[in-house]
């Protein structure tokens, strides 16, 4: 299955994935118009390696054994060929699935339910934004 | 083709179906449950009771699984005998069901502590099943609300209730031997920090006394002090459901002893859940660790062995994610060891570190951080797997995933395989 890859040298830690993801969210057609002023809540983020210039992107790695699915306390989150999702209707805001990923990658959403990475797979496009809008290829969408 | 026989229909039963089917799509599942309806989330009751979910989203599975599944659900059916010799199960109805491979996932029951007067009590209630909660919100509405209810046990069952009926009544009054909330969760300072919250929201705790007497409607305390009710909860604590592997001769301590494999001492029957004990992750101990995610790895486990593979789940330990009001509280592990403690704004977290190990965390944070403020629970799971997988503190940056939590705490190769690698 095709997953979300991160090659942390080609980072460059604009953040612009963040933004390409928020942005996938809306289901808008201008981007500016779509994000300004507004608090971003990216289902992908960058983090920072203390004292040192090196960046990389964190996003739901859909795991092949996700601990998220299996803690779920409402069957919101599902895994269907291979793509882990929630279903935010389900989700009743326990956070154990929060406390089960082991790499930090559900976000709380402006209601409080959980948002994670769904590949974009709803969106248009039906790739991940995120990828496509990295300068640099430094998150790749492929199967290894 | 062997016939996969299951009692229970809830997160260990799941996980048990789930995990079999992942193997064997042919052989014949046949589950069996006494409560009467589809597989619902069971933390969800005070969820339905607060509004926040309805009898159609708390349904753990979709209503089609069974079907898809090729489960053949008894629900409904209580069973009554397990013959190991014979690998049969008598349900009350009178059938007898033939097994090759049982699961048992019968979960617990509330534990009702004889209480004087307690018979006399007419609106008593548990809070365990979504029959139970149904009946509690029937009272509620019956009596209307300038009701007062009185909860006995402020653990998670009876915080979990309050805060689904909160909205429903007039008063809500905890009485518990303790003498602090939640306390098998929660350090003193957190439990105190809960029950600020709590009383916040009107709710009242008499700590650290018990209840000598009950009429219909008052409790008298050891203390001497009458409380006045109209309806009562009994959230007292839970015993595991082990009778029936017990008389069939299956090894049984507190709960159903289970193996890394889900196995009991019988080889044809596995157990899963909150009637099992296994040993956990962190100190090697047998123990009941009733939660849901351990109940539906367990089940996942069980099927998986009964289904003909062999795969392990050996990675247990105690952990609670709950809202209870405006907090999120998220723990995990143990509280032995050297404490490090962080309190900030919204945020108290604290660590425990023995042997250069995480032995257990707990994390509180607003469910409505301040700008800018990072909550303490934010991507937890990278700290909880610290617990899981016994990693050497010396090998990452402890005390930024103290700070907040990151996979930049890890080395570059740990980065390379979480990122770069399938999971
Ligand atoms: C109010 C409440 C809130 C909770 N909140 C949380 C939470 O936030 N997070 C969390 O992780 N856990 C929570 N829990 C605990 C969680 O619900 C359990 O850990 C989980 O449900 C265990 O699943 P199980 O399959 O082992 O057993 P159970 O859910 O107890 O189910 C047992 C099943 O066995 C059936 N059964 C029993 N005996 C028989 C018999 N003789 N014949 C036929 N059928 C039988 C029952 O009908 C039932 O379907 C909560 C529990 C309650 C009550
Ligand atoms: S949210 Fe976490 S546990 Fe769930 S599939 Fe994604 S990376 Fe895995
Ligand atoms: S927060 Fe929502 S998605 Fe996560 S475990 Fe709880 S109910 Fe499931």
């Amino acid at each position: 299955m095709k997953r979300v890859y991160v090659n942390e040298n080609r980072c460059l830690g604009c953040h612009l994935c963040e933004y390409y993801c928020a942005f996938a969210a809306t289901g808008q057609s201008d981007m500016s118009r779509a994000l300004k002023g507004k608090k971003i809540r990216p289902r992908i983020h960058i983090e920072e390696v203390p004292n040192s210039d090196i960046t990389f992107a964190v996003s739901c790695r859909h795991c092949v054994e996700p601990l998220c699915v299996k803690g779920c306390i409402s069957g919101a989150l599902t895994k269907t060929d291979g793509v882990i999702s929630v279903d935010r209707d389900k989700c009743v805001s326990c956070y154990t699935c929060v406390l089960s990923c082991p790499y930090g990658c559900l976000v709380q959403s402006e209601s409080g339910v959980v948002d994670k990475c769904q590949l974009c797979l709803q969106t248009a496009e039906g790739t991940p934004r995120c990828v496509d809008g990295c300068i640099n290829a430094a998150i790749i969408y492929e199967e290894r | 083709m062997p016939h996969f026989v299951i009692i229970g229909n809830s997160a260990a039963a799941i996980g048990a179906i789930e995990g079999f089917r992942r193997i064997d799509s042919d052989s014949k599942i046949t589950l069996i449950s006494d409560e009467p309806h589809h597989t619902y989330g069971r933390p969800l009751i005070s969820y339905l009771l607060l509004g926040k979910t309805d009898r159609e989203r708390m349904l753990y599975r979709p209503a089609d699984f069974y079907e898809k599944n090729g489960v053949t659900a008894k629900l409904g059916a209580r069973a009554t005998k397990i013959d190991a010799a014979a690998k049969t199960v008598a349900l009350d109805s009178g059938e007898t069901v033939s097994y090759d491979k049982l699961l048992y996932g019968a979960g617990s029951s509330p534990f009702v502590p004889p209480m004087d007067g307690l018979e006399d009590v007419k609106r008593k209630y548990t809070f365990q099943t979504l029959d139970s909660a149904l009946a509690l919100g029937e009272a509620l509405t019956e009596v209307g609300a300038n009701a007062r209810v009185l909860i006995i046990g402020a653990g998670l069952i009876g915080l979990k209730c309050a805060e689904g009926i909160r909205e429903k009544c007039a008063s809500i009054t905890f009485v518990d031997l303790a003498d602090r909330v939640l306390p098998s969760i929660l350090d003193a300072q957190a439990s105190d920090i809960i029950k600020s919250a709590c009383e916040a929201e009107g709710l009242a705790f008499r700590l650290g006394t018990s209840v000598a007497s009950f009429t219909e409607n008052t409790a008298t305390l050891a203390t001497g002090e009458k409380l006045e009710f109209d309806i009562l909860v009994l959230a007292v604590g839970v015993r595991p459901n082990t009778a029936l592997l017990k008389d069939a001769g299956v090894k049984v301590e507190r709960g159903v002893v289970i193996d890394e494999f889900s196995r009991t001492s019988n080889t044809d029957i596995y157990a899963a859940g909150d009637c099992c004990e296994q040993k956990d992750v962190v100190t090697g101990e047998s123990r009941i660790m009733a939660v849901l995610p351990n109940a539906y790895m367990q089940g996942e486990a069980a099927g998986l062995n009964a289904a003909g593979v062999s795969v392990q789940f050996d990675k247990a330990f105690p952990l609670n994610a709950i809202g209870f009001f405006g907090k999120h509280v998220l723990s995990a592990g143990f509280y032995d060891g050297e404490e490090t403690a962080i309190v900030e704004g919204n945020n108290y977290k604290k660590f425990f570190v023995r042997d250069n190990k995480l032995r257990g965390f707990i994390l509180i944070g607003s469910k409505h951080p301040e700008d800018g403020e990072i909550p303490a629970y934010e991507r937890a799971g990278i700290i909880t797997d610290l617990i899981r997988r016994g990693t050497d503190l010396s090998t990452v940056d402890f005390k930024l995933l103290t700070q907040h939590p990151a996979l930049a705490a890890f080395g570059q190769d740990v980065r390379r395989e979480y990122l770069g690698e399938e999971h």
